[in-house]
């Protein structure tokens, strides 16, 4: 594609279009603005939405790229603009989302001059971004997206930024742009080493007590249905970490649950009894491990990744295998045998039993008056036929939400996980709906997170995006006062929040809203929420005071699970 | 524990600005120091090489050499202990000219390190050591006696004893092409 003599800022456009982008989330400002006209002039061609705060359009961005499997991309302006993307930059690296962000900056002669709205964000975003470029002449634009494209989704995705100078907005060149294939120094897919898979395969066949956990590598490598496959034909029990969460349904025979800190009972206990831990795409994060000395210590483990950084990183292993597990796992899967482990299995379900008598019965089947999260998340479940996506914030409600949400299908799961970024679901959910137009979007969040970011009620209402938002409201930084009560003798420090009326600031949005206090109301309110085809803004007053269990106490082994 | 000892850190990278904020910031984030770093451009035209020198457990540079290579600009990571690489570092002395003919015994001092003087003027003069850290360590010692006004040392050069084949993986990826 060639266009002659066309601006820098309509080279982005071109750019953008050229990699296959119809929609850009952001907020204009000084530097960015002769993009901001481009946008106007192409705006059949590349829908931009205007988010209330940067914040909101980095997170957008990142809800739009896990729902649609496509890259993100978020603009903004220098200085501050640049800045209030920061969070959702190191949110995307954490939790590898491929997205692009686009800053404007000051002229370049300006650089380094203290200008106005000037800010380093290159220095400042560089540890937290896969890779990042200031663009100072017009004519690097077709070279650095298609490179910056190719960087975000390829291999171990991740966010990439990319700064332009104010004046290569404006300058004139010869635009061609031609898509990025490889570049000399980085190596996304690393060959999968067959002695590897050889060793993988003897220790599946010989194991007795195997266990699979997963992460969101199965999701990221579009390795669902090898997956699958694999925990099909080996007949191994497997568990989720947060981010995997809906890679395999929730009712499939061989799920046993979560893993980690608010992980189920079963898979934290018998992770510490398997012979064999299968480990497909996760990086044994300290909230999964607990104490790294003591977890599967008795085990064999075999690691599935892409990135050869996470292998021994965390926990030792005794078989990495580095590469795509779309290739790996059917490798792998060809050479097993098939087997059943019915006994090993029937410990998962025993466990299962004593967590649902101790724990989930009172989440689900409360006998107290107040609310639960967990009832709440039932009845969604009810509603949305377990088809929806759930998008989570972080805290209490995020755990309840992925341990009691219901998934039939991948990329379902939408959640801040390594970076636990409050004020992340609200923009998030509006980018995964325009990201999966036709799935039913559900954002779950606390009154913590939600005014972090409530902001974007705005956007919500000025397109019409239709998104349920679900508001656990306890009154309560919920998760932290939770440790203020087990760990610091119930010493409330700045954990108690007085609350708006979040159904009048809703309604302020012209939102249609309810609030719910009274068991009796709650499923009725939920079926209008999912019947409406708008969006809604649904208040459920929950019990001020109840704890998520089970729980590793940070720093204790995984079979220390407490159960209350 | 195990023990931390010297590793020499070679970093073939692309030319690329900012690219030593990214390297640094590896070590920042491990609360890692760094000993010494040098860096310039290596045998291969447009490729630079960063040679950086950390104590550290050998489990722990192999984590921060995955984490650098992980970088997308850094072609190859390798890590030597000591006696794995030849290496060198150079210290410049500045002193007084007067101390030269007052003083009798820095002669010797000089004579005996087999540093050599680079420049001598009516003010003052300097001498240049290469050698390991020891030599030119003494030599600073030696003649700090008799005031120095400047000192400055250079980071560690090194070339590894085994063989590294940048051009090799470059030329992997241009017939890949």
């Amino acid at each position: 594609m060639k266009n002659k003599n066309i601006s820098g800022a309509e080279a982005v456009v071109h750019s953008l279009l050229n990699e296959g982008v119809n929609l850009v989330w952001g907020y204009p400002g000084g530097a960015i603005m002769p993009v901001y006209d481009e946008f106007y002039k192409f705006q059949d061609k590349l829908k931009h939405v205007l988010a209330r705060h940067e914040q909101g359009a980095v997170h957008a961005a990142q809800g739009y790229a896990r729902s649609s499997g496509k890259v993100g991309v978020a603009i903004a302006t220098s200085g501050p603009g640049a800045t209030n993307l920061v969070t959702g930059i190191a949110d995307a690296q954490i939790d590898s989302t491929p997205i692009v962000c686009i800053t404007g900056q000051v002229a370049s002669h300006l650089l380094g001059s203290d200008a106005f709205q000037e800010t380093d964000i290159i220095g400042i975003s560089m540890p937290v971004t896969k890779w990042n470029y200031q663009i100072t002449k017009a004519s690097e634009i077709p070279e650095i997206f298609a490179k910056a494209f190719y960087i975000a989704r390829s291999g171990r995705p991740g966010p990439v930024l990319i700064d332009i100078t104010k004046d290569a907005q404006f300058e004139l060149f010869d635009y061609k742009y031609s898509k990025c294939k490889g570049i000399r120094s980085y190596n996304p897919f690393p060959t999968i080493n067959n002695t590897s898979i050889d060793n993988a395969v003897e220790l599946i066949n010989k194991a007795k007590k195997p266990f699979i956990v997963w992460g969101q590598g199965v999701i990221l490598g579009n390795a669902e249905t090898e997956f699958k496959d694999f925990v099909e034909k080996s007949g191994i029990p497997a568990a989720w970490t947060i981010l995997g969460l809906s890679a395999l349904p929730t009712s499939h025979e061989l799920n046993v649950g979560m893993v980690g800190m608010h992980g189920n009972y079963g898979p934290n206990i018998l992770t510490n009894e398997c012979d064999l831990l299968i480990a497909v795409g996760m990086r044994f994060d300290d909230r999964v491990t607990g104490d790294p000395k003591t977890y599967a210590s008795q085990a064999k483990i075999i690691h599935l990744d892409i990135d050869p950084a996470e292998i021994n990183k965390n926990i030792n292993v005794d078989v990495p295998v580095i590469g795509d597990c779309k290739e790996s796992l059917k490798l792998i899967t060809k050479k097993i045998q098939k087997k059943i482990h019915d006994k090993w299995i029937s410990r998962f379900d025993d466990l299962m039993k004593i967590e649902f008598e101790k724990v989930i019965n009172s989440d689900l089947n409360p006998v107290k008056d107040g609310l639960t999260m967990g009832e709440s998340i039932i009845a969604i479940n009810e509603y949305t036929k377990g088809d929806a996506i759930i998008v989570t914030d972080v805290g209490q409600h995020q755990m309840v939400a992925c341990r009691y949400a219901n998934f039939i299908q991948s990329k379902s799961n939408i959640t801040s996980g390594g970076l636990g970024t409050m004020g992340f679901a609200l923009p998030a959910a509006m980018g995964a709906k325009m990201g999966a137009f036709k799935r039913e979007v559900v954002a779950v969040i606390g009154d913590g997170g939600y005014q972090m970011t409530i902001q974007e009620l705005g956007t919500i209402f000025q397109l019409q995006i239709p998104v349920k938002i679900v508001v656990l409201n306890n009154d309560f930084l919920g998760m932290v006062r939770q440790w203020q009560q087990l760990f610091f003798d119930k010493r409330y420090a700045s954990t108690e929040m007085v609350n708006p009326d979040f159904v009048a600031i809703a309604k302020g949005y012209y939102l249609d809203s309810e609030r719910v206090k009274d068991r009796k109301d709650l499923k009725p309110a939920v079926e209008r929420m999912i019947k409406s085809k708008k969006p809604y803004v649904l208040e459920i007053c929950v019990e001020k005071e109840n704890n998520v269990f089970p729980m590793i106490p940070s720093g204790a082994s995984v079979s220390d699970v407490r159960l209350s | 524990m195990e023990n931390k000892i010297n590793y020499t850190i070679s970093v073939y990278t692309e030319n690329n600005v900012g690219l030593l904020h990214r390297l640094s910031a590896i070590f920042l984030k491990r609360h890692i120091n760094i000993e010494s770093f040098t860096t310039s451009e290596c045998e291969i035209k447009d490729v630079y090489r960063f040679i950086i020198v950390v104590k550290m457990t050998k489990e722990g540079v192999e984590k921060v050499a995955k984490q650098i290579e992980k970088q997308v600009e850094v072609i190859r990571v390798f890590y030597h202990t000591d006696n794995e690489t030849i290496f060198q570092e150079s210290a410049l002395y500045k002193m007084k000219s007067s101390s030269l003919f007052e003083e009798r015994h820095i002669q010797n001092v000089i004579k005996e390190s087999n540093a050599r003087i680079v420049t001598v003027n009516p003010d003052f003069f300097v001498i240049e050591k290469t050698g390991f850290r020891d030599d030119t360590e003494k030599l600073y010692k030696d003649l700090s006696e008799y005031g120095l006004l400047q000192f400055t040392r250079s980071g560690r050069i090194a070339v590894s004893k085994e063989k590294m084949g940048i051009s090799e993986i470059l030329n992997t990826f241009k017939n890949q092409k």
